[in-house]
């Protein structure tokens, strides 16, 4: 009955967006899962000596959990948007492929994140569908952020200098990740709130406009929060994000550009300061701005070999599984290229069209987050999905820009596709938090 | 609000389009430069994909070939050396982490079939095609039965040294050997850290006081300038005052009255002082420079393993010719004066070459994976070091310091050995740097060669005589 009333919905569309929502996600989906199966044939064409697994088993799998996913769209969130879904299917199995490409033993741990990822969302959507039932549940989303971040800075483990681990029964868990959503569930709910008066200026200095300071408090103290991450984890990739994430939603709830402003200035300043203390930052800032000076060193071995990778992919890339990636050893060239390097794979078989491609459906998934926000007619909701789309496309645009160079390199990971249980997880909430809003605001625009 | 998502919204489409402009910078732009980049290491893997040729010695011993492997889902080839050390620093290595050495990396243009133009081009269309390229297969002249009796020889005795053989008419290097050695299966760490340096070549890299076998350069220079004749009679005594210091003979001898020829055949120093200031310094240098000293020998081999012979000052630098240096102490092979092993078998076969002095010549052929032979190096002459005469009478003399002089421990039953044996005091007692120079047969020579005892207590007629001796056993024996 749901998906008859979604059909008549969008009836004022033409051609196949005529079609109901979920059939629509049905045909990307097939569509995602026949790029799938290729990408996996063509790894196993290309490899047939090395491999002796079957990844048709694989891509069932991946198929049988999506379409499982779809099902449960259909019954819980029919009116909710039809690309995101499709999207994340096509990222992550690009990923998993890749992976698969590098070791067919971590594409067995990323597939089985990828049906835990899978079950997340499920298990979101059903308990989320109706999204305000989250917004009360702010206080406790924002405490458990701030207990996640305090136990990666106190049980942490360094990988690679930065503290972004702990370790639970024999797992590495980077709690970031879903304290990044938690931090965006308590914001939307909090900015909401108080953004009449956060927009308000209380009086004029100097002709600008200053907000009552017991507003302004929390603000200061995100500020103060993001520095002390970027200390504590050694890791600036992380307080980047989470700062960033921060700024755009303020902006989107008062409209104040001061606000954004004042804090890009305050975080320049205090990261500046920080170098000073996290040297593993420093050593990042170095092969940032110059990593040709020495490049077999700690520096700059990592970011001058994926430059190479990535320049030998060319227009069009060698193709899947047909790259050079791993040494005679079978490691990866690049160091740990399966996590933080993966995009490096990628431009290397799928060249610069490959890449293109890639940052299209970032583009694209960020721009469903935002339609959903604009369509949704709630503050909260509003916010809580310009948040969520902001984490997503903005932590590609660090992780990818810093690979590029166009930042300092971070240890983020790519969304969807990078190698590890909590990235995976965590992307996979958001995507079925962004499809609960909208569900919401399609179904009351109806 | 709305109206505010959608700048949040620009700004994130203006980031990831400055990704897609980034990644095009890297993959178009900048993809030229980038891979001719030393530093990258997909440069060094795409060249295992070619079929290094082989390197083979003269008597059919393959010292370094290329074995199929794979590299991450593709075919390659990986550098094996069935012989381990057996030539090492000579072959050297072609190796993803350290590079190339010896051989290896002055031959890898014909290795790596990457020679001529045409070829290049052939090169280029079997790549494109995904087809193999093979490299040319190369025979040295090396003899390995006798490179391996060398290395036997010094390895038993535990030194470091190294033993030359040359092939004084045409320059063919039959032995090169240089102890300790190391494996170049086993990578380079080891060898990179051990402090006797394995990997230097002593025959090509080593600097040592030529002691008592520059004599026979003294004696050259000394006949072609007409200082002396063999019959020019000298006093002899124990020592004499060389620029403020005394300077004698070994074990502080008196000889008396005797022959230069004698003084040659007996090494006696006091009498070698005298005929270097009769000689003088220019004529002396002269001759030196006609031997090749003063620069590095020009053969197929990385220059930078190659060094120059000649008079060094403290910090290692060769000393211009103006500075000042005591005649009579260099003519005894003394002042500063420090040789490679290679540039004394250069002296040795010049002097069996009667007194032409020709380049050292490592390769046999080169052959095309066809079979064909794509180059069979001449002989190539670098001029006279002496006269045809001076020659005559120094072969005449060499042989006899093996027939009743100090290098009597180089006899070889059947073989006319000559040569010239030399101790080269390094200051500290029982500590000494032990030569032998030579060539055999003497009156048509095949073999010149020169044998070098890093540190040792014994003598250039104790030591180094006998592994020379051994040596040439094992070449005469070889069925040519």
């Amino acid at each position: 009955m749901a998906a008859a009333a979604a059909g008549q919905r969008v009836s004022e569309s033409r051609g196949l967006l005529a079609l109901p929502a979920r059939n629509r996600e049905l045909g990307l989906i097939v569509l995602a899962l026949a790029i799938t199966t290729a990408g996996f044939a063509a790894v196993q064409l290309a490899r047939a000596q090395e491999f002796a697994s079957d990844p048709l088993i694989a891509a069932g799998l991946f198929a049988a959990a999506y379409l499982s996913a779809h099902i449960v769209m259909r019954a819980a969130l029919p009116d909710a948007d039809a690309y995101v879904l499709p999207i994340t299917a096509v990222l992550t199995a690009i990923g998993l492929i890749e992976i698969y490409r590098i070791s067919p033993q971590l594409a067995r741990d990323q597939g089985v994140w990828i049906l835990v990822g899978l079950a997340l969302f499920i298990a979101v959507v059903v308990a989320f569908r109706n999204i305000r039932r989250l917004e009360e549940l702010r206080y406790t989303c924002g405490a458990l952020a701030v207990v996640l971040l305090l136990l990666t800075i106190g049980l942490g483990t360094e990988v690679n200098g930065a503290r972004l681990w702990i370790r639970v029964a024999g797992l590495q868990i980077q709690p970031g990740e879903f304290a990044k959503i938690l931090l965006v569930v308590f914001l939307a709910a909090y900015l909401r709130e108080r953004r009449e008066v956060l927009a308000a200026p209380v009086r004029q200095v100097l002709g600008i406009g200053i907000p009552a300071l017991r507003h302004a408090l929390p603000l200061l103290i995100l500020s103060g929060l993001a520095l002390v991450l970027l200390v504590a984890m050694n890791d600036l990739g992380t307080s980047l994000l989470f700062y960033v994430i921060a700024l755009a939603m303020i902006y989107v709830a008062t409209g104040r550009l001061l606000y954004v402003g004042a804090g890009l200035g305050l975080f320049a300043l205090g990261a500046a300061a920080a170098l000073q203390v996290a040297p593993q930052v420093q050593g990042r800032i170095d092969g940032w701005l110059n990593p040709w000076v020495d490049e077999q060193a700690q520096c700059c071995y990592q970011i001058t070999q994926s430059i190479y990778t990535i320049a030998d992919g060319g227009v069009l890339g060698a193709g899947f599984g047909r790259g050079l990636i791993l040494n005679s050893s079978g490691d990866t060239i690049i160091p740990f290229a399966q996590t933080d390097f993966i995009f490096s794979v990628i431009a290397n078989e799928l060249g610069l069209v490959g890449v293109t491609a890639v940052i299209l459906l970032y583009l694209l998934l960020a721009w469903r987050g935002f339609r959903i926000a604009t369509t949704a007619d709630d503050g909260f909701s509003k916010l809580l999905a310009a948040g969520l789309a902001t984490a997503v496309a903005f932590q590609a645009f660090v992780i990818v820009g810093g690979i590029l160079r166009l930042l300092p390199l971070t240890g983020l990971t790519l969304p969807f596709v990078s190698y590890g249980g909590s990235s995976v997880t965590a992307n996979f909430a958001i995507a079925a938090l962004l499809l609960c809003v909208s569900q919401r605001a399609n179904r009351e625009r109806a | 609000m709305n109206a505010r998502i959608s700048h949040v919204f620009l700004a994130v489409c203006g980031a990831l389009v400055a990704l897609i402009v980034m990644t095009s910078y890297w993959q178009v732009v900048a993809r030229g430069s980038l891979e001719a980049r030393r530093a990258n290491v997909r440069l060094v893997y795409r060249d295992l994909e070619i079929a290094r040729g082989s390197i083979t010695s003269s008597d059919g011993v393959v010292l370094a070939q290329s074995v199929p492997g794979r590299l991450d889902g593709r075919s390659v080839f990986v550098r094996r050396y069935p012989q381990d050390g057996l030539a090492a620093q000579l072959v050297g290595y072609s190796s993803l982490v350290a590079g190339r050495a010896g051989l290896e990396r002055s031959l890898d243009p014909e290795l790596t079939g990457s020679t001529s133009d045409l070829a290049g081009i052939g090169t280029a269309f079997d790549r494109l095609r995904g087809d193999t390229v093979h490299g040319d297969d190369v025979v040295l002249r090396l003899v390995a039965s006798a490179q391996r009796v060398a290395m036997e020889r010094l390895t038993a005795l535990g030194v470091r040294g190294s033993v030359i053989v040359l092939d004084p008419s045409t320059g063919g290097l039959l032995v090169m050997a240089s102890t300790p050695t190391f494996n170049p299966n086993d990578g380079l760490d080891a060898a990179l850290s051990n402090p006797e340096s394995p990997l230097l070549n002593r025959a090509t890299q080593g600097l040592y006081p030529p002691g008592s076998t520059f004599k026979v350069v003294t004696a050259a220079s000394a006949l072609d300038a007409g200082a002396v004749t063999p019959d020019t009679s000298f006093p002899g005594p124990d020592c004499i005052d060389s620029g403020g210091e005394r300077l004698c003979n070994y074990k502080s001898r008196a000889y008396g009255p005797h022959t230069f020829a004698y003084a040659l055949v007996h090494s006696i120093n006091t009498t070698f002082a005298d005929v270097g200031a009769k000689t003088g310094r220019d004529a002396l240098e002269a001759t030196m420079r006609g031997f090749g000293f003063f620069r590095r020998i020009p053969f197929d081999y990385p220059p930078d393993q190659t060094l120059p012979s000649g008079i060094f000052d403290r910090n290692g630098n060769l000393l211009p010719a103006t500075a000042p240096i005591d005649v009579p102490r260099l003519a005894i092979g003394q002042e500063r004066l420090l040789a490679t092993p290679l540039q004394m078998a250069q002296v040795a076969a010049a002097v069996a070459n009667g007194g032409q002095l020709v380049q050292p010549e490592p390769v046999l052929e080169v052959r095309a994976p066809d079979g064909s032979v794509a180059r069979r190096p001449t002989t190539v002459y670098l001029g006279r070091a002496m006269t045809t005469e001076t020659a005559a009478t120094l072969r005449a003399l060499m042989r006899q310091v093996v027939d009743e002089g100090t290098g009597a421990a180089a006899a070889v039953q059947g073989l006319d050995v000559a040569g010239k044996t030399g101790t080269a005091e390094t200051g500290r007692a029982g500590h000494n740097d032990a030569w032998f120079i030579g060539f055999a047969p003497s009156n048509a020579p095949r073999f010149a060669f020169a044998v070098l005892v890093e540190d040792v207590a014994g003598t250039g007629g104790d030591v180094a005589a006998p592994i020379a001796a051994e040596v040439l056993r094992a070449l005469t024996s070889q069925p040519t």
